[in-house]
């Protein structure tokens, strides 16, 4: 579905991405896991329209990404959920989730729309309760859930997260992905990118791991997650205690 | 007694245009986080417009108003194409220099069209003055503090209620995070840019009757509509009308109680105060009161 073929980045000089290669299937949870500054976001916004330039190939759906913009790629249907959350904290839940329908409403889908939105609080609740309130003034996990929401309300083939898991609460964290899993269960095909490799493993068909822009290990998430390499690689010596205490 | 009342009205109708310009200003601003300095041009423009539209070819004032809005919007959306799109390295300063030269550049062209003589137009109708309380209130300033606050109405819902209004909120707060959203952002800045000089215009048109409309108006104008624009905060709606009265009236019993000279030196004093003891203007402090 989503094909990335020697991918290159820069940030002017610096090589951020030094040839990546990955793809996603059709109804796959993929885990792209690295540590802080791997290159993970970068890869990210590459495939979602954010950087003003590349080099390599992304395809999706067997067309070329070259050259489209962040909304021309929404309108594909890759829906990204950013690091950071970026929601609008002024406005209203509802509004939030609503402008995540924009391309949608520019295309008279209103019927379509509305279902959806009742769709996406179905999946979380907390969102009905808050639907009038400033999105702001919601907790991390409520705003993760709103982000995700909006990505879902442009209706993706696609969704991409970037690090949803990032300041959450264990207990948020389990919520969330079990959500992923849910969407994964209605045909949704999900590239998740984290440093929590123990959870994004959990649920994910496969991963690659990145590390300082390059693809260092591959494969069955099952195998990933039992390879020991993957302590070493990325979670490194520091994170060793983390890791062991997190089961 | 009548007197404050007298100098009461003429700073409401003062304090009315300085909203609709500092409205302008604060569109553009939170959509772009830039303060175009040639705002005032498109002012004049508004005003230069309708002198030859409505005054010298005859044609009737709705049908006039409304083709000095397009007339004016077209010319700040080919601005924002031309000059301000193009820019390669689009940082601040740059741009806020680019607006200085636009204002310099739309001056020169507006005195080319229309010489440098001074236009006067009749009121939009002509009914007899209102008296109230002994003091009298010019047919004209009616239609300015109506159409303004009819103007401030409509933006406020434009903004609440359409898609299209909120999708500009949307890119005012971020724009990687309208982006990501499928929000066209680049085409809302332009949009931005049409609407806030076709606002601009109506300021223009609004003023004309009671002022002399020339190819210099806009300078003076577009200082107090910024001034107008930070004493209330700016990027707030209700900032802009507030901060526009607030000034009008100032300024308007200074000149009354105190000293004519002072007529221009109050905006200036009040946006040394402001910007002394609350930067982030009267209401437009949190983020939250964006539009
Ligand atoms: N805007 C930028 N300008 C210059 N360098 C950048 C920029 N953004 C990222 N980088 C660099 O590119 C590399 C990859 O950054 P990236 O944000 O993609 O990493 P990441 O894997 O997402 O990290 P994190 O886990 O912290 O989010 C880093 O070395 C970073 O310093
Ligand atoms: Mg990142």
């Amino acid at each position: 579905m989503l094909r990335i073929k020697n991918l290159r980045c820069y940030y002017g000089r610096i090589m951020a991405i030094k040839g990546v290669s990955l793809s996603v299937m059709e109804g796959e949870i993929i885990s792209l896991i690295g540590a802080n500054g791997a290159g993970k976001s970068t890869l990210l916004e590459a495939a979602c329209g954010l950087l003003p330039s590349w080099k390599g190939e992304i395809d999706f759906q067997g067309n070329s990404l070259k050259g489209c913009d962040g909304p021309a790629i929404v309108r594909k249907g890759i829906s990204l959920v950013p690091e950071g959350r970026l929601i609008f904290p002024p406005m209203s839940v509802t509004d939030n989730l609503k402008l995540g329908a924009y391309t949608r409403y520019r295309k008279r889908q209103h019927a379509e729309v509305a279902r959806d939105l009742e769709m996406v609080i179905d999946l979380f609740p907390i969102l009905r309760e808050r639907a009038n309130q400033p999105a702001g003034t919601l907790s991390g996990g409520e705003q993760q859930m709103l982000a995700i929401g909006r990505a879902l309300m442009a209706r993706p083939r696609l969704l991409a997260l970037d690090e949803p898991s990032m300041g959450l609460a264990p207990l948020m964290v389990e919520k969330i992905l079990d959500t992923l899993q849910l969407l994964k269960k209605e045909g949704l095909t999900i590239l998740l990118v984290e440093q929590n490799a123990q959870a994004a493993l959990k649920i994910a068909d496969r991963g690659y791991v990145l590390e300082t822009g390059k693809i260092v290990l591959q494969g069955n998430a099952s195998d990933l997650l039992s390879d020991v390499e993957v302590k070493r690689a990325y979670l490194g010596k520091d994170y060793e205690e983390f890791y062991e205490g997190r089961d | 007694m009548q007197e404050v009342l007298q100098y009461l009205f003429s700073g409401l109708t003062n304090g009315a245009i300085y909203a609709v310009i500092a409205v302008g200003f604060s569109m553009l601003y939170s959509a772009t986080d830039l303060i175009n300095f040639a705002h005032g041009e498109f002012v004049m423009l508004g005003s230069l417009f309708l002198v030859t539209l409505w005054g010298a070819w005859q044609i009737p004032l709705p049908i006039a108003f409304l083709l000095t809005v397009a007339c004016v919007a077209l010319t700040g959306l080919l601005f924002e194409r031309f000059a301000i799109r193009t820019v390669r390295k689009p940082q601040p300063i740059v741009l806020v220099i680019i607006t200085v030269g636009a204002s310099i550049f739309l001056r020169g062209v507006a005195m080319i069209l229309w010489g440098k003589d001074a236009y006067s137009l009749p009121p939009f109708s002509n009914q007899p003055p209102l008296e109230l309380a002994g003091a009298t209130l010019l047919i004209q300033s009616v239609w300015i503090i109506v159409i303004s606050l009819l103007l401030v109405f409509g933006l406020h819902l434009f903004y609440r209620r359409t898609l299209t209004g909120k999708a500009m909120q949307a890119t005012a707060i971020s724009k990687r995070a309208a982006w990501i959203t499928g929000i066209p952002a680049g085409l809302m800045v332009l949009l931005a840019f049409v609407m806030s000089t076709g606002v601009g215009a109506v300021a223009g048109m609004i003023i004309a009757p009671v002022t002399m409309c020339s190819y210099d108006m806009g300078t003076l104008l577009g200082l107090k509509g910024f001034c107008a624009a930070m004493l209330g905060g700016i990027g707030s709606l209700w900032g802009a009308l507030l901060g526009g009265i607030l000034l009008g009236v100032l300024e308007a019993l200074g000149v009354g109680l105190i000293s004519s000279a002072l007529k221009d030196g109050v905006a200036f004093i009040l946006l040394l105060l402001i910007l002394y003891f609350r930067p982030g203007g009267l209401i437009g402090a949190a983020e939250s009161a964006r539009f």
